[in-house]
């Protein structure tokens, strides 16, 4: 994790909306209201570091991260991937834009294809963007998979074949067949059981450091957003409600809801837990349709 | 297990908690199926032993679950009310009225708010939290001796769980019920059981007070956990995971099921399944080595956030 030089800035986002129509009615449609689910984000992350975005389901994190990667067509803002513009790009240049981001999904088991091989799965982007040469693109996939820790003899066998873990590493290893400068992490690990987690977190923090990437890591347990991430953001039903460092944020937590947050994380240590104050939130999260 | 205590049980899938629990439930389908054998004893019954009727009118009555997925365990076509009413008439033999009086109450005091209103709605216009707040007042319905939650808030937000767990620790209290906590973070349980039992690969691998686990575990597979996950009041440099995977129980290893990932084993874990051994009172081990996990865990470059 080094310190980021301040003029180096390879995303940054003004002002993104992301608003969902309420329909009613079956043939006649008429929309009775917005779902606000981004609302008005800005923020920025520097080339090689860690952004980690934190809040309960359903406060629009991972919409926030498919709205940055165009997944979702942003209602309004802007998002620069260093100088270039992303957003109102379509087709091809979009097509291209999309070599340098990449996304890790938090299903492993739902994101492989089961009836393509793991070799196939990995040279995939390179086939769709025409790089190289067959037998470039068997060697490509041969270094990644040394690179994420799998055995190269993996390449042929079928992703049931998998324990979540390892296929955790393919779908890390397909993200980085095409270099991207720029990864979204959407709940990489929470799937996965925990001593596997420790596993997966060491292996994106060794490939951040060698191949310099940036993260922008997605998820609601809090404990693993401090360890990987330089700064965090706290969502909370659409907006940014707290953004710091690292280590201010836990050690200084400004907003109310942070200060619930970070009581809510559990420590592995009796005698911690036996003296901490616990902050815990009456009532269920608002309804995004229907905002206080 | 004593009356009201907190059991904690952790292990990582498939490492047969969840097994553990319905078989002693006896909700496992029976042989030629599946292989029960031992004994399970609640009070002075052996549950294993009971005839189906014997053991019907036990669970629900003296012994509940609630289970992990509160999106699921509910029956999605029948009011909150008609679900929770039909335990208490079978079991307590109260009348409808009586019951439904009781099933509002429950609901407050599990934290939910106009009782009397939410009980006639249907499961899907209650949220998770809410869900798995109705599932422990069927639990409690029938002011059960031993509560056993299985991995009741693995599906829910921080913030839920951290209610939920508090709401069990005081009804745990009020009604001094014993319950076992079934989970996969051992985070969760340290502010929760009075004591833990770590199973790893179907077998209990090391049983023990909650200080002495945190404090000084013995198995390299608890030290393991402990020293893998990042704790949010302390900045580490680098995680140090447990390598490998757990062993497929199918292709059971000879020895020690931990050996593969072990970085303490020495030749005799090759052939012999080391047994539980007791360490003191409160602490038994399933090792040949048991490393001291008081040392391994003071490690000072954790200490300096």
């Amino acid at each position: 994790m080094q310190t980021p030089n301040p003029n180096n800035t390879l995303l940054s986002i003004q002002d993104l909306k992301v608003y969902f129509p309420i329909l009613r009615g079956i043939v006649l449609q008429r929309q009775v209201g917005w779902i606000k689910a981004v609302d008005g984000l800005n923020f920025e992350i520097h080339r090689g570091a860690t952004l980690g975005l934190v809040g309960e389901s359903g406060c629009g994190k991972s919409t926030t991260g498919r709205a940055i990667l165009q997944l979702q067509p942003p209602t309004n803002g802007q998002v620069y991937l260093e100088d270039a513009e992303l957003t109102g790009l379509t087709g091809e240049p979009l097509r291209q834009m999309r070599r340098r981001m990449q996304m890790i999904f938090q299903d492993p088991y739902a994101s492989l294809n089961p009836r393509m091989t793991i070799g196939n799965i990995i040279s995939e982007p390179l086939e769709v963007f025409g790089i190289g040469t067959a037998i470039d693109r068997e060697a490509r996939v041969q270094d990644l998979l040394h690179q994420v820790g799998l055995s190269s003899e993996f390449r042929d066998r079928y992703p049931h074949e998998f324990s979540g873990g390892q296929r955790q590493r393919i779908v890390i290893a397909r993200a980085l067949a095409l270099n991207p400068d720029f990864v979204v992490c959407d709940e990489p690990v929470s799937a996965l059981d925990v001593s596997i987690q420790a596993q997966i977190v060491n292996l994106m923090q060794d490939l951040q450091a060698k191949l310099g990437l940036t993260y922008l890591f997605i998820a609601h347990d809090l404990s693993v957003v401090r360890h990987i991430s330089d700064r965090i953001a706290v969502m909370y039903l659409g907006r940014i409600v707290e953004l710091a460092d690292s280590i201010s944020l836990y050690e200084n937590p400004l907003h109310p809801y942070t200060q619930v947050l970070l009581s809510a994380i559990p420590i592995p240590d009796p005698d911690v837990e036996a003296v901490r104050e616990r902050v815990v939130l009456q009532g269920d999260i608002a309804s995004p349709i229907n905002l206080p | 297990m004593n009356e009201g205590e907190a059991l904690g049980i952790v292990g990582e899938s498939r490492s047969g908690k969840s097994v553990t629990m319905l078989s002693i439930m006896r909700l496992l389908s029976t042989p030629p199926k599946h292989r029960v054998t031992g004994d399970v004893q609640f009070g002075d019954r052996n549950l294993l032993k009971l005839s189906a009727a014997e053991i019907r009118s036990l669970r629900g009555s003296q012994v509940a679950m609630i289970f992990q997925d509160p999106m699921t365990s509910l029956n999605p076509v029948l009011r909150i009310e008609k679900q929770m009413t039909e335990a208490m008439r079978l079991h307590l033999g109260l009348s409808l009225a009586e019951a439904k009086a009781r099933a509002a109450s429950l609901l407050q005091r599990v934290g939910i708010p106009d009782a009397e209103e939410r009980i006639r709605s249907y499961p899907h216009q209650f949220s998770g939290g809410m869900r798995q707040r109705v599932m422990i007042a069927m639990g409690l319905a029938c002011n059960p001796k031993l509560l056993i939650a299985d991995e009741p808030t693995t599906a829910l937000d921080v913030t839920i769980q951290a209610q939920i767990l508090e709401l069990v620790k005081q009804l745990k209290q009020e009604l001094h019920m014993a319950v076992i906590w079934i989970t996969h973070d051992l985070s969760l349980l340290a502010g929760f059981a009075d004591r833990i039992l770590v199973m790893y690969a179907g077998q209990v691998v090391e049983q023990a007070s909650l200080h002495d686990l945190y404090r000084n575990p013995r198995h390299p597979y608890t030290i393991g956990l402990l020293q893998s996950i990042p704790r949010l009041d302390q900045q580490r440099q680098r995680l140090q995971p447990i390598e490998g995977m757990p062993p497929s129980l199918i292709d059971y290893p000879a020895g020690c099921p931990f050996r593969p990932r072990c970085q303490f084993a020495i030749d005799a874990c090759r052939t012999i399944d080391p047994p539980l051994e007791a360490m003191s009172d409160n602490h038994q081990v399933a090792c040949w080595v048991k490393p001291s996990g008081q040392d391994l865990l003071q490690d000072p470059q954790s200490k300096l956030a």
